[in-house]
């Protein structure tokens, strides 16, 4: 199971890539295998606001349907519509064709991205997955 | 792995759209150990049944299988069960996992004053099926002492598989061709891997419980839990031709099941296929013209179809002449009455 060391991560299982001031998302491999086959993505609409910790949309498989999470606070800016054809980009490639929405992350004092302290580092995520089996 | 009526069952092995595909087109190979046996012996073990089940069973000829239902006095559905006669004396009842010690303990009580014996033998088998339209040409050269060529649909052999002692049957729960092995426990791993390896070139791969929901959904078969239970006789699933009133002597629930035949179901399962691609759940409102009329018993995406697909339950009255929709999470979704099955597959 593939945790690329150069992203960052919830508990709630997403992925998090920041370049600049913008951040793209998605789940993690580990999240899509414990779902199973994903048929349908429901994704916030572009120029609508997410906060941190709240749904902000659905991730629907063959046996389940989960919350999907925002891990930070900003806009939506755009989301990744090959996914309304090809739900299954998801579980084929998680981090890369996969992806799920990208958001505009707003600047703190120094002009970096303003990011919630508490994302994991590649390494802490995988032993929050090895630990929950 | 996910927990199942007690036992560790695969939920998926891989993909279960593609262990689904499998069985639609090569075959698929599925653990079932967690499913019920449990046999009814003796001299008057026809007799037996015939009172206990809703089915005419002492009619079944030995080497034969029926599907058929165990009710309670008020007809609502205890089970539903394939039964196979092995032997002149001796039936094989196989219950759902989540229902056996349910349906042992009725057969016992029902069997009282019979001379035959009712004993849970659900430790003393594996079962293990191989389904799909490769499954005869994977199983055949594994046997001795059968002639899988000409066993019929719903019949069943003693012989070996893989060299071990089996009951093979030509039955399944996936809407293909295929056949249910009964082995001894000890002889599960050879015989599975036998298996595994004889289909291994034919496209065969293992399926879990997700791909066998789905297999079974676009077959039209009905769950236990979902489709079947107390609150509902098999009128209401329209499987009414599995109650036998003609067959001689009493059984358990007769009055009960002549009367909901006499007045109509009062409700009626139907085929949904879903105008979105989000699924239709198992408890999900049915609305007809924006009114609660029903609700959803099973639903998934078919895979052989490409559109998500549900069985509900839905008011008698209701027809194609009424706008349907399920509610969603909250979203009326459009929805279309389809019949059921929604596969068949080619003779």
């Amino acid at each position: 199971m593939s945790v690329p060391a150069d992203l960052r991560y919830t508990p709630e299982h997403e992925w998090i890539s920041v370049d600049g001031t913008s951040a793209s998302i998605g789940i993690t491999e580990y999240a899509a295998q414990q779902l199973g086959d994903v048929v349908y993505v429901s994704l916030p609409a572009p120029g609508s606001t997410v906060s941190a910790g709240e749904p902000c949309g659905e991730v629907e498989s063959v046996k389940s349907v989960s919350d999907l999470y925002c891990p930070v606070d900003g806009e939506v800016i755009e989301v990744n519509t090959e996914l309304e054809d090809d739900p299954s980009l998801v579980n084929a490639e998680p981090y890369t064709a996969g992806w799920m929405f990208r958001v505009r992350v707003p600047q703190d004092g120094n002009g970096d991205p303003a990011l919630p302290p508490d994302l994991l580092s590649a390494a802490e995520y995988e032993e929050l997955t090895k630990s929950a089996g | 792995m996910t927990p199942f009526a007690g036992w560790l069952m695969p939920l998926r092995y891989a993909s279960e759209t593609a262990e689904h595909q499998a069985v639609r087109h090569a075959a698929g190979l599925f653990d079932l150990s967690h499913m019920g046996e449990i046999a009814v012996s003796g001299p008057q073990a026809g007799a037996a049944l015939d009172y206990a089940l809703v089915g005419h069973l002492s009619a079944l000829r030995p080497g034969r299988a029926r599907y058929t239902m165990i009710c309670a006095e008020d007809g609502g559905v205890l089970d539903d069960l394939v039964v196979y006669r092995q032997d002149e004396d001796r039936f094989l009842v196989i219950a759902n996992a989540a229902n056996t010690d349910t349906v042992s303990a009725a057969l016992r009580s029902r069997a009282a004053g019979h001379d035959a014996q009712v004993t849970d033998e659900t430790a003393d088998h594996a079962l293990i099926a191989v389904q799909g339209p490769a499954a005869a040409g994977i199983l055949e050269p594994l046997t001795a002492g059968l002639d899988l060529a000409a066993m019929k649909y719903y019949a069943g052999e003693f012989g070996e598989v893989a060299g071990r002692k089996a009951w093979v049957a030509r039955t399944g729960y996936t809407g293909e061709d295929g056949f249910e092995v009964f082995c001894r426990p000890e002889d599960a791993v050879p015989v599975w891997e036998a298996l595994a390896s004889a289909g291994a070139g034919a496209g065969l791969v293992p399926a879990g419980l997700a791909a066998r929901d789905t297999l079974r959904l676009e077959a039209g078969m009905p769950l236990y839990g979902n489709e079947l239970g107390p609150d509902v006789t098999p009128f209401e699933a329209g499987l009414g031709r599995v109650v036998k009133f003609d067959k001689p002597g009493e059984f358990v629930g007769r009055e009960a099941l002549a009367a909901r035949a006499a007045s109509g179901p009062r409700k009626r399962l139907a085929g949904l296929t879903i105008q979105s691609r989000r699924i239709a759940r198992h408890g999900y409102p049915v609305l007809a013209d924006g009114e609660a009329s029903g609700e959803v018993t099973s639903g998934a995406p078919s895979p052989t179809l490409g559109v998500p697909i549900a069985m509900a339950y839905i008011e008698t009255g209701v027809g194609a002449d009424r706008a349907l929709a399920v509610g969603i999470r909250g979203q009326a979704v459009p929805a279309e009455l389809t019949d059921l099955p929604f596969y068949r597959r080619r003779q």
